[in-house]
């Protein structure tokens, strides 16, 4: 039979699961929706260790939440804070193409789920011979007994699978270096060789209102620099004027004329 | 019951399996820890006995930190505040919680918020499973001095550092600044990376051992503390625990130099204070697992552990054999902090993913080679040695071939460092011309300037019986003579 704990830990903690679930689905920003999965994760884990089944639990949480998530958020972060996903479908058809997959799916699921035998006896029976082994063997020897026992070839073929994986994802994703790379006392070298901003780039200004990376350094004439600002910022759009500031060193020309004259 | 029919199957298709599995010792993983005297409110008691060890062991650690630090630079270090400056930090922490909370406009309000309360709980969790103690008497319940112990308690740590990662991450994501941004990703990769590290070199450990659960851990430490056999894992150990506390020299995640504060530079008042108590916790912790994986644990130091029948080895008295041995972790990160430079972080990555992953697996294959040995797997006979020890041979044997490939690796390795450096060291010329480039080059010590031979009013004359060059110049407007003697330094 289910102990109190466990019901009230389940009651607790599956509703929390199914809203998080949802929150996968319908989260606007790609971060809330990984963070969603990473608490389903986490919950999932915590029912394995309250069925008896502690290192299939904790290493739920260990390699799922704690290594694969955080991959998928360490790509996400990338994206940007104010990225949100793009409607345009990029594959035709893919919508409809996913819609059966998704009505099949939900089919087969339905199907095993529904038929399944709820047999208490049985299940209890399961119970028992777990926690007997775990008590007797321990659960990480009962675990280990079986996987380098019977399920040995499983075992290393699966393994075999994901090494070939992960060596494909390396072949796919590694580009030859045409040329050796440069490095910082080659680039030193250069700069000086070429004899153009010998000196570094000229750095953005710094006024009393003003430090900031968009604002560009004004030139003896007061102009902007180009070269003072960074490119991605003026990709953007988001290089500040220098207007104001131009504005303020002309009034103070005309105050000094003025003053000079009187 | 049909485990034992399928381990029996198993051996019946493999002879050698089945001497495998009989040779196994008896189920030892499961916890030595008894808790079945322990009520729920005593568990909870012990939970907030914890929760408030730890804290009250955070303000006395920044004082701590701040007055060795002082005292490596030369300096008092904090000394106001209540005795020695002891309040120093709790002033501190007061004045932090009344200050100012920004959130940026930015931000992602929910998860900015989540962040640091992320960071602070996880740091706290993992401290349940450490056992603090042996067993004492509380309120008339004979109880370990620990909180709880699972059969997979280590690995549960390692879960609990990695969800704790997240608070870094997600601070870093959520603050909606460039700065931050560029410390979350350094930090994922960097934790992610030392954490391999740090789990593959506690697996020796529980080969040693035979279980992940920390109270089995100590109690098999009572003859020996795994600092001698598994010295390598200790030595991966401590670096990578600096490495996973984001501690100098490998605090890349908040490097001042290149990130201003890197993910926590947008916090202030009590957020970012939990992100600094969470930052101290972790050390806490981690210094903490040290101490049971390699130290004993609880147990007392080997001498006093003698005196009287094992008189201070046990009950109250493993409080302060653990706090001991916790706070000589500590002295060692204030002291990195306080003598290292921080390192770069392609170095560092690549020290972490090409020599200390690698060669922490092959310690551990070497490990499982010598306990397989020890357990009787290659043979069983043994031999004496001085007359004294007796001695496997087979532990023996693969003890020396692990120490032959060890030593002839390093040789190899050495020998190719040198000449790899040989290589690299190009020694200048003797002579150079320091206008060859177009721009004046002063010459390096010991190195001569070339004869300028149809020049006018440049002269070089080398003194005799001296190495030194003598630039001898006569300016054409004075008239007079402007020696300069250029020495040499190397």
């Amino acid at each position: 039979m289910t102990s109190t704990a466990e019901a009230v830990g389940f009651w607790l903690l599956a509703p929390l699961a199914v809203v998080a679930s949802l929150g996968l689905l319908f989260a606007r920003k790609a971060v809330h929706a990984a963070m969603s999965i990473a608490l389903v994760m986490i919950i999932i884990g915590i029912f394995y260790i309250m069925q008896k089944a502690d290192f299939l639990g904790v290493v739920q949480v260990f390699v799922y939440t704690g290594a694969v998530m955080m991959l998928f958020l360490f790509v996400l972060m990338l994206v940007g804070v104010d990225s949100s996903d793009s409607i345009v479908e990029t594959i035709k058809g893919q919508r409809w193409a996913s819609l059966v997959l998704v009505v099949g799916l939900a089919g087969v699921l339905l199907s095993t789920i529904g038929s399944a035998v709820f047999d208490e006896q049985k299940v209890q029976a399961g119970l028992d011979k777990l926690v007997a082994t775990n008590t007797e063997t321990g659960n990480i020897t009962g675990m280990a007994e079986l996987i380098f026992g019977p399920y040995v070839w499983i075992f290393e073929v699966t393994s075999a699978l994901l090494i070939t994986a992960a060596l494909g994802a390396m072949v796919l994703a590694h580009r030859e270096r045409l040329s050796p790379k440069v490095t910082q006392a080659q680039w030193a070298a250069r700069r000086i060789k070429d004899n153009k901003n010998v000196a570094g780039l000229p750095a953005p200004g710094v006024y009393a209102r003003h430090n900031a990376v968009d604002t560009p350094a004004l030139l003896p004439d007061g102009s902007p620099s180009d070269l003072s600002v960074s490119r991605v910022l003026v990709a953007r759009d988001q290089v500040a004027t220098t207007d104001g500031i131009r504005d303020v060193e002309r009034h103070l020309e005309r105050e000094i004329e003025e003053g000079s004259a009187r | 019951m049909s485990l034992h029919l399928l381990v029996d199957q198993a051996m019946t298709a493999h002879p050698a399996a089945s001497a495998l599995v009989t040779a196994l010792p008896a189920a030892t993983e499961n916890p030595s820890a008894d808790f079945s005297d322990t009520p729920w409110w005593l568990a909870l008691l012990k939970a907030v006995a914890v929760f408030v060890y730890l804290l009250v062991s955070t303000l006395l650690v920044i004082w701590f930190e701040r007055r060795v630090i002082g005292r490596m630079q030369q300096r008092p270090g904090p000394n106001r505040n209540g005795p020695f400056g002891l309040l120093q930090t709790l002033a501190d922490g007061a004045k932090s919680m009344l200050k100012e909370d920004i959130t940026p406009d930015k931000a992602d309000k929910l998860i900015y918020t989540l962040a640091p309360l992320i960071t602070a709980t996880m740091a706290f969790v993992a401290f349940s499973i450490i056992p603090l103690g042996g067993t004492v008497s509380i309120f008339g319940h004979t109880t370990p001095l620990q909180v709880t112990d699972v059969p997979v308690s280590v690995l549960l740590v390692l879960a609990v550092a990695s969800v704790g990662i997240y608070g870094v991450v997600l601070a870093g994501w959520s603050s909606g600044s460039t700065y931050p941004l560029l410390g979350g990703l350094r930090a994922t990769a960097q934790m992610i990376s030392y954490e391999i590290a740090m789990g593959l070199s506690l697996v020796a450990i529980f080969l040693y051992s035979g279980s992940m659960s920390t109270s089995q851990i100590v109690a098999a430490q009572s003859s020996l503390w795994y600092i001698a056999p598994a010295f390598f894992s200790f030595a991966v150990y401590v670096i990578t625990m600096v490495g996973e506390t984001n501690r100098l020299p490998f605090d890349l995640a908040e490097g001042e130099g290149e990130l201003t504060g890197g993910f926590h530079t947008e916090y202030s008042s009590m957020r970012f204070a939990m992100f600094f108590l969470g930052e101290y916790v972790n050390m806490f912790t981690v210094s903490a697992l040290a101490t049971t994986m390699f130290l004993g644990g609880w147990k007392a130091p080997p001498f006093i552990a003698a005196i009287n029948d094992g008189m201070f080895n046990g009950g109250w008295w493993g409080l302060l054999w653990f706090t001991g041995k916790m706070w000589s972790f500590l002295f060692v990160f204030v002291w990195l902090r306080g003598s290292l430079p921080r390192t770069r972080y392609d170095q560092f990555m690549r020290f972490g993913w090409k020599f200390l992953i690698p060669i922490t697996l092959a310690w551990v294959v070497a490990v499982a080679f010598i306990r397989g040995a020890q357990l009787g797997f290659l043979g069983d006979s043994r031999i004496q040695l001085f007359g004294r020890f007796e001695i496997g041979v087979a532990t023996l044997t693969i003890v020396g071939v692990v120490a032959v490939i060890a030593l002839a690796g390093a040789w190899i390795w050495d020998d190719k460092r040198a000449a790899r450096l040989e290589a690299a060291d190009v020694a200048p010329p003797d002579e150079i011309d320091p206008f060859a480039g177009g721009y004046p080059v002063p010459p390096l010590p010991g190195q001569r300037l070339r004869e300028p031979g149809s020049q006018p009013g440049t002269l070089i004359e080398t003194a005799p019986g001296s190495k030194e060059p003598v630039l001898s110049g006569s300016s054409s407007t004075g008239g007079g003579t402007t020696v300069v003697k250029e020495e040499t330094h190397g």
